[in-house]
């Protein structure tokens, strides 16, 4: 950045020269819910032409902190300044007005709204939907974030979605954006025309609150760091002077241990088989799937890469048995050709299956832990059922087991499921399948919102898992997780999925391009490197 | 001629309640609660609507007598299920039963007195038009609310702010609250605005329907208005077709059972119910476009976190 003024001090010394007027100070805001101390005497301040990054694990409190700051929910002490003076912020149409905006990260579209409505819901005044839409034309192509204001937003895909947000926010002529996790759901080339519209609406003198758990995107992006831990701001910084792994050090207070890939060795023979599967699109939403091949074979983790509802719920449920192929040979696990078995046939076979929504999909959310771990697991032999009855100290043996081996942490023993939080449950859903010892393992989204420290672990015991023998499946949205603990990529794209290719020669522009549908980026780069040969 | 005429008047009157109570349904509905106690409502509407009429000789007073009491049991409903959180579908029914009971319980003294019937207005020229006069324009208040009351709630739904804002509460409460949308507020509008709807149809029934108090008069018409809003897939014009279907094939088969045709006239007084349910799930049998107009929120109750 040009406007970068940043002097060469390190994060210990607290003070940096900032350029920019002051525009949002938060000064010692506290915010209790029950007995949790959700943000604890937190002080922000956000500067107009700069982009300042919101670090911090799972539940270190940046939502909370985030949700004050717009209006949503209120503190229990401390103030807020705008421009200098005091202000109360009570409600989200009150930030709006001060010109915050927010762009979340998946919750606040409504989806059976056409995209002129679900904006003019946010854009006070005269509703006259015709000159808005014409006003939404005009401002997206200007930022180049093209969008049909007549659509209706369910028949959108996750990354024109996110643009209707923006665009929302943009047509607030806002100075403040606060931004929650807006890259997660892009292919790495929207990812840039976002980092483009970024930058231009600095330069403009906008502020932005960026919340992202990508490191190396902050470090590219942002011109200042905070970062909480437990409620608390720990540390500031410069992370153009950091490195993602110093970052995320400072995040966990702790050095994270690097995943390491082992060597692949020589796979040995197909465990997991999909042949020609196609299924027809699942409810006016869904998406079809056509012609999916894949073999994993023992010893390798292969990754399926691709951007929200490209079909990878569907190829899931296909392959653990929630919905039956047309076929029983389009899939096979360990020969065995398993297509028309539900899911504890294909449990019976070694297999387990982790799927994307933990909560309410991979573990109910009134049940105990324990009696979540016979729901997937009574059907395996592990001697939780005998004769039709639940052996329950043998459950809650497997509980603390699980427990201990995956550091699920509760605030007692044997919890229900929903008084986790989200990134604690998933080590919990993973913990109980890999425990099992699976022959092939299916695992959709195995680190969705858990924070870098439990992540590393997750990814570790995979490839483990897979070095031991096992056939390993990941389907992810997350380039560098896929890059982490993948040896074979494929990408999935409108219900088609491409050759899985070697990690080492994959590259993330191809997957954006195999991601965005074109599918000859294979060739094309193939006859590229045939013509270089030659 | 004649016959036709004064039969296409009778399936006017018995669609205008069907109409009504099933409008009312749809804005709540269209809101994100689900009300499950319209047959509670209507019957209060139905008995104090006869009571106030009765006692002050003026069947308008009786009107609005009636609303006031589909008013009133629709903010008890209100209250339990916004304010308190309650479970939609047993407060529902729940409001049905206390309507039924109570019902009965006011209307005791006026089982067997004669009714005030409201009179048709005539409205001057249109009604001299042959067939459609007597059919549409010479009808009482009622019937020319109803029409007025769909498309009002049709534009206001599809072409006003605060009808977007509505659908935008019922397609999903946390986007609108992350919005800064007061949930609450709209949804007890849109409760009352159901309940006003459900005591004036509960109105046209002991008023100009049959102008009597009979117990449980409203026989089961409060759950086929909540029927008709689901199959009319939360579209108001979709309502009338299915309301005026339901009275013509009610109609119909009094007159097909009077003329005897040999079939057993409890498969006929089943007809309407089937035919409805019938021509509703082929109109809806468009899923994308039930799906895009069905309310997702509908029925999970709303705690803001604050």
């Amino acid at each position: 950045m040009e406007t970068n003024t940043q002097t060469k001090s390190g994060p210990q010394a607290g003070t940096f020269e900032r350029s920019g007027d002051l525009l949002l100070q938060a000064k010692g805001i506290t915010k209790r819910f029950g007995e949790i101390l959700a943000n604890n005497d937190v002080s922000i301040d956000l500067r107009a032409g700069e982009i300042h990054a919101l670090l911090g694990e799972n539940g270190a409190g940046k939502s909370t902190l985030v949700k004050i700051l717009y209006g949503a929910l209120e503190p229990n002490d401390g103030t807020l300044l705008w421009r200098g003076k005091p202000v109360s912020i009570t409600s989200p149409a009150e930030a709006r007005k001060l010109g915050i905006g927010m762009v979340f990260q998946h919750f606040s579209l409504f989806e059976a709204l056409t995209v002129a409505e679900n904006i003019a819901l946010a854009i006070p005044g005269k509703l006259s939907i015709r000159a808005l839409s014409e006003r939404i034309r005009t401002v997206s192509t200007d930022y180049g974030l093209e969008l049909d204001p007549g659509a209706i937003v369910a028949d959108l895909p996750v990354g024109i979605r996110q643009r209707v947000e923006i665009v929302r926010c943009l047509l607030q002529e806002p100075d403040l954006i606060i931004m929650d996790e807006p890259t997660s759901v892009l292919t790495p080339q929207e990812t840039d025309q976002l980092f483009i519209t970024l930058q231009r609406l600095t330069s403009e003198g906008c502020a932005i609150l960026y919340i992202s758990h990508r490191l190396e995107e902050v470090k590219q992006i942002c011109h200042h760091a905070t970062i909480m831990r437990h409620g608390e701001v720990v540390s500031e910084c410069d992370p153009s002077q950091e490195t993602p792994a110093t970052l995320a050090s400072m995040m966990v207070g702790a050095e994270i241990k690097d995943v390491r890939k082992t060597g692949a060795g020589e796979p040995g023979d197909e465990r997991l088989v999909i042949g020609s599967l196609s299924a027809p699109a699942d409810g006016p939403f869904g998406v079809a799937l056509r012609d999916v091949n894949l073999a994993v074979r023992a010893g390798e983790v292969v990754a399926i890469a691709g951007i929200a509802a490209n079909g990878q719920g569907e190829l899931f449920d296909l392959i653990s048995g929630e919905r039956l192929a047309d076929r029983a040979d389009s899939v096979l696990i360990d020969g065995q050709a398993v297509g028309r078995k539900g899911v504890n046939d294909r449990r019976r076979t070694g297999a387990a299956f982790v799927p994307e929504e933990r909560l309410g999909h991979g573990a109910v959310p009134g049940l105990k832990l324990s009696e979540n771990i016979v729901l997937t697991r009574h059907g395996v032999n592990d001697g939780l059922v005998n004769a039709g009855f639940v052996n329950r100290s043998r459950a809650e043996e497997l509980e603390k087991k699980i427990k201990k081996n995956y550091d699920v942490r509760m605030s007692h023993d044997d919890p229900e499921a929903r008084s986790l939080s989200g990134g604690n449950l998933q080590k919990f859903v993973v913990g109980r399948e890999l425990d099992r010892n699976p022959g092939v393992i299916v695992i959709n989204q195995p680190t969705w919102g858990v924070d870098a420290g439990a992540a590393a672990t997750i990814r570790q015991e995979l490839i483990d898992l897979a070095r031991a023998g096992s056939a390993v499946l990941v389907i992810s949205q997350d380039l560098d997780e896929i890059f982490e603990v993948a040896d074979r990529i494929a990408v999935i794209s409108r219900g088609e999925l491409s050759e899985a290719v070697s990690a080492e020669i994959m590259t993330r522009e191809r997957i954006g391009l195999l991601m965005g549908g074109i599918t000859d980026a294979h060739s094309a780069q193939g006859e590229g490197a045939a013509f270089d040969a030659a | 001629m004649e016959l036709a005429v004064a039969v296409i008047i009778t399936i006017v009157t018995a669609a205008t309640p069907l109409l009504i109570a099933a409008t009312g349904e749809l804005v709540v509905e269209r809101s994100g609660v689900l009300n499950l106690g319209v047959e509670g409502m209507m019957v209060i509407g139905a008995v104090v609507a006869f009571a106030i009429a009765h006692g002050t000789g003026s069947p308008y007073m009786g009107i609005i007598g009636g609303i006031a009491a589909g008013v009133f049991l629709s903010l008890l409903f209100g209250f339990l299920t916004l304010t308190l959180a309650t479970n939609q579908v047993a407060t529902g029914l729940a409001l049905t039963l206390l309507g039924l009971g109570l019902s009965g319980a006011i209307g005791e003294p006026y089982v067997g007195l004669p009714g005030t019937k409201l009179q048709p207005i005539e409205i001057p020229l249109l009604a001299d038009i042959p067939f459609f006069g007597p059919v549409f324009f010479k009808q009482d208040i009622i019937v020319y609310v109803s029409f007025a009351l769909v498309a009002g709630v049709a534009w206001f739904l599809f072409r006003t702010r605060s009808g977007l804002t509505l659908r935008s509460v019922g397609d999903s409460q946390t986007s609108a609250h992350t919005l800064g949308i007061p949930v609450i507020r709209i949804r007890y509008l849109a409760v009352m605005f159901g309940g006003a709807c459900a005591g004036l149809a509960g109105a046209q029934l002991s008023l100009a329907y049959t102008p009597q108090w009979v117990e449980n008069m409203t026989a089961g018409r409060g759950w086929i208005a909540l029927a008709l809003v689901v199959f009319a897939s939360w579209r108001p014009l979709r309502v009338i077709a299915g309301a005026y279907l339901f009275g013509a094939v009610t109609i119909g088969q009094l007159h097909a059972q009077a003329l005897g045709f040999g079939i057993p006239s409890q498969l006929l007084s089943s007809l309407p119910y089937l035919a409805t349910i019938a021509v509703l799930v082929i109109i809806s049998r468009d899923r994308r476009l039930t799906l895009v107009n069905t309310p997702a929120s509908l029925g999970k109750p709303f705690v803001p976190d604050r």
